[in-house]
């Protein structure tokens, strides 16, 4: 008995045989689709209430915004071959796919700045509308999971170069990528009655 | 995240610290004593105690403006508050008592108990158990600062959008309310996802689902419902946040804005949220019951389960809240239904609560009068919220003081009584020492006396008439006789006193228990659970080894055996000797997770980050920098301490590992 209590052992023991931290990202996600429920409800409520100021369809321009989300679903790709690569024990075949990973979504961000930046040139303000408010509240809400998704990537890379990584590297990077594919999924639902859905 | 890290000796922790690198720039805080150990503490233990501390902090805060209330009503046209005041004071009272009070009370309870009920030495994640308390006494803190930087917010604890927004509510109070409930929100969330995972993956060996005290189950159950329901809240939080700071038009009625949106985005969390308030309550009475009628729980997975459809039924009725908006028939109609049919599971309960009574060799110490006192309050309670499940008489109930009435009998009378039941059946785990049973019962009598007086006559005013957050009533619209509201809001006045009065008696058995408590034996009700086989109070490591769990109510059965031929139960053990036994096989390495700074450091990035959306940009920038820099603190600090955190012991006495007992 006295001496089993070690370390690996505390680590790999669980009533599920999941681990803890993985569990916990999956109830975080859970609780995130609450979240963007709220919002996306938001949104299909009020997306047809303009008094001033453009409507969707007047400045919605698809073909850019599918552009930019094939981006960010092809980072999808880029993030399983990162895990996969860890799950090798590829510490700069990781590191390369997480650094892949965080450019094509910061290329998904830049085309998030550049389409409201250009919605705001043609009339379209927070302010302006109930469809302006819930449009930019639900597309800014899904950027800022995006970009908090970049600094968690570009973090991971720097701890892993540095070896600051405690416990199971793979698994870090598995739960950031779980993240990522999460926030990607949101986007294909936000794509799709946003954007594609005529209003 | 490996929690189990750092051994503690059975007598003394590690109190000496040599600098290290383990952090950069800071070493870590390794104090066992004294504040520091308390401000930097991940001990689940400890954490518990300083819930329960900010709760009854609040709880009194939350009192004192419950009291002012009756006050202005106790005669006609009072003068103690005016009508801006008024409205101030019944908004904090409900939503200091919701937020800060009853929620973090339950969290107190499940924070301390949850562990030692499934035999594990820690939640899963203790540091971030350490920054859901911190969060929520920092949102405690912004929701109250309102009341000393230009007034509180005044729209009720619903907060019903329009009126919330900058026209109707211009001064600041509705935007620290906003961000006080944004704050206690990510804490509340944070923590459910803890006890969620240490409930599903920290039981002790054998410990299955089926053989979980119901206490645990309750929490976990209120947990799932804390993961799905919050988000809906930050949802409407954000957006109002959104209007009334950055412009946002989401309920701008001239913008053609929809003024159910908020009502449907509150209530799909409020509704849940009631069940968050009650099922804890629910399992402790499920604890407390059994030990003092000394008889199994009756009906364990009947309890068990209706608390869990309590729980989801519950997710799909909280239109009845907004009966009287005009939803159309359908949806009155269907809400209406599903409202009864949650009746029926708590019904359930009820009857097994009775049955567990019935032929039990009841033994009325206070925290079964509470217990009892929960059972009786809240089925009366339970019976008025059926009438307003019927949408036709909701209609004449609606703002009403017979609403009022309602949710004080199942909130007060049911889950404050079920907190107090938990304060007497667990004082003596928690402190070693005994609470006075005296004092104990004049607290209960009184409290029940008191809570009746108050509430009671609210049906009469409600179904006279009387509307709710009226801050003046006059004589002349009293009306007469029996049904003159006078006097029923003279007794209800004169109640709020005597229930306070009950509460004051709670705080000095308190502190007459801390002078001259007796000390408390092993066992001093005869458990049935694991979290008594272990010393009072418990070790900072729980347990001296993980216990193997072969039934519900393990603790019982290690005490009490099956005789083969007569089938009655006969004692083979005392308490006291299976935590002696417990301690001659204590394992001889007990790691225990590590304290740090960044819980504390962070939930404080986060307050004045909310600050800054208050006050400008440049505190924001502040805040999001403190923020930032807790996070990496908290990412680069190892989970492990490393040994080089603590100085080798000089005096020999104690080293890293415990040499076994005995």
């Amino acid at each position: 008995m006295a001496e089993t209590a070690t370390h690996a052992d505390q680590a790999h023991h669980s009533s599920t045989g999941l681990s803890n931290n993985k569990l916990a990202m999956w109830l975080f996600l859970g609780s995130e689709c609450l979240l963007f429920g709220g919002l996306i409800s938001t949104y299909m409520l009020y997306r047809g209430r303009v008094i001033t100021g453009p409507r969707p369809n007047a400045i919605f321009d698809i073909p850019f915004t599918s552009v930019s989300s094939f981006v960010l679903l092809m980072s999808s790709l880029t993030m399983v071959l990162a895990v996969t690569s860890a799950q090798r024990k590829d510490d700069s075949r990781t590191n390369l796919w997480l650094t892949v990973t965080a450019l094509l979504g910061a290329t998904f961000i830049g085309g998030q700045v550049y389409e409201f930046t250009t919605f705001y040139r043609e009339g379209l303000g927070f302010t302006t509308s109930l469809f302006g408010s819930s449009f930019y509240s639900l597309t800014g809400f899904h950027g800022v999971h995006v970009s908090l998704g970049i600094i968690l990537l570009l973090s991971l890379v720097g701890m892993i170069k540095k070896n600051k990584i405690t416990g199971n590297k793979a698994e870090v990077v598995e739960l950031i990528g779980l993240y990522w594919h999460f926030v990607d999924i949101v986007w294909i639902v936000i794509f799709t009655l946003v954007y594609l859905i005529p209003s | 995240m490996a929690i189990i890290e750092r051994s503690i000796t059975t007598t003394e922790a590690f109190s000496v610290a040599t600098p290290s690198t383990s952090l950069g720039a800071l070493k870590r805080p390794v104090s066992s004593t004294g504040w520091k150990s308390w401000l930097f503490t991940v001990d689940h233990k400890k954490l518990g105690i300083m819930y329960s501390a900010a709760a009854l902090f609040f709880f009194i805060v939350g009192g004192l403006e419950a009291v002012l209330i009756r006050l202005q009503l106790a005669a006609p046209n009072g003068k103690v508050l005016n009508a801006d005041l008024y409205n101030q004071m019944f908004t904090m009272h409900a939503t200091t008592m919701v937020f800060l009070f009853a929620m973090p009370m339950a969290g107190a309870f499940a924070n301390y108990f949850l562990p030692l009920q499934i035999g594990a030495r820690d939640v899963a994640f203790p540091r971030l158990n350490a920054l859901s308390l911190w969060l929520l006494v920092v949102g405690g803190l912004v929701l109250n600062a309102s009341w000393f930087l230009g007034g509180a917010a005044d729209g009720g604890w619903f907060m019903y959008a329009p009126n919330s927004g900058p026209i109707f509510s211009p001064s600041h109070g509705v935007d620290f309310w906003v961000l006080g409930l944004q704050v206690a929100g990510i804490a509340s969330l944070i923590g459910s996802i803890n006890l969620i995972v240490t409930v599903l993956n920290m039981r002790a060996p054998g410990m299955s689902f089926m053989k979980m005290p119901v206490f645990t189950w309750m929490i976990l159950v209120v947990q799932f419902l804390l993961v799905f329901s919050l988000p809906v809240i930050t949802v409407a939080l954000v957006l109002l946040m959104f209007q009334r700071s950055y412009g946002a038009t989401f309920f701008d009625v001239s913008q053609g804005a929809d003024p159910l949106l908020w009502q449907h985005l509150f209530w799909i969390f409020g509704h849940p949220e009631v069940y968050v308030l009650i099922l804890p309550a629910f399992g402790i009475i499920s604890e407390v019951l059994p030990t003092f009628a000394r008889k199994p729980l009756f009906g364990y997975p009947f309890v068990v389960f209706s608390g869990a459809s309590i729980g989801l039924v519950g997710f799909g009725v909280w239109a009845h809240h907004m009966f009287a908006s005009g939803l159309g028939p359908v949806s009155v109609a269907v809400f209406s239904i599903a409202t009864m049919a949650i009746a029926i599971p708590t019904g359930v309960k009820i009857f097994n609560w009775l049955l567990t009574m019935w032929g039990g060799k009841i033994w009325y110490t206070s925290a079964m009068k509470f217990a009892i006192g929960l059972v009786v309050l809240f089925t009366i309670g339970g019976l008025s919220g059926v009438t307003h499940a019927v949408a036709p008489s909701d209609t004449q109930q609606t703002d009403t003081y017979y609403i009022v009435a309602h949710f004080h009998y199942v909130l007060f009378g049911g889950m404050v009584f079920g907190l107090f039941s938990g304060f007497y059946f667990w004082w003596p785990k928690v402190f070693g020492k005994m609470l006075n049973e005296k004092l104990g019962s004049w607290n209960f009598w009184l409290m029940v006396i008191g809570m009746n007086l108050t509430f009671g006559p609210m049906h009469i005013l409600g179904l006279q008439g009387q509307p709710r957050r009226m801050y003046v009533w006059t004589e002349a619209r009293a009306g007469e006789g029996f049904f003159n509201l006078g006097f029923w809001n003279l007794v209800a006045s004169i109640g709020s006193f005597i229930l306070a009065f009950g509460v004051l008696m709670f705080l000095i058995n308190v502190i007459h228990t801390a002078r001259k408590g007796k000390q408390a034996p092993a066992d001093p009700w005869d458990a049935r659970t694991l979290e008594w086989l272990t010393t009072n109070p418990p070790k900072p490591h729980n347990f001296d080894r993980i216990p193997v769990v072969h039934h519900l109510d393990e603790f019982f059965h290690r005490k009490y055996e099956s005789d083969p031929v007569t089938h009655n139960m006969r004692q083979v053990a005392t308490g006291e000797e299976l935590v002696r036994a417990e301690e001659a096989a204590a394992d001889a390495h007990i790691h225990l997770p590590s304290p740090s700074y960044w819980p504390l450091v962070l939930a404080v990035g986060v307050g004045i980050l909310g600050m800054g959306i208050i006050y400008g940009a440049p505190i924001m920038v502040v805040g999001g920098a403190v923020v930032l820099l807790a996070s990496y603190g908290w990412a680069l600090e190892p989970s492990t301490a490393e040994d080089i955190d603590f100085a080798s012991p000089s005096d020999g006495g104690h080293t890293k590992e415990i040499a076994t007992h005995g």
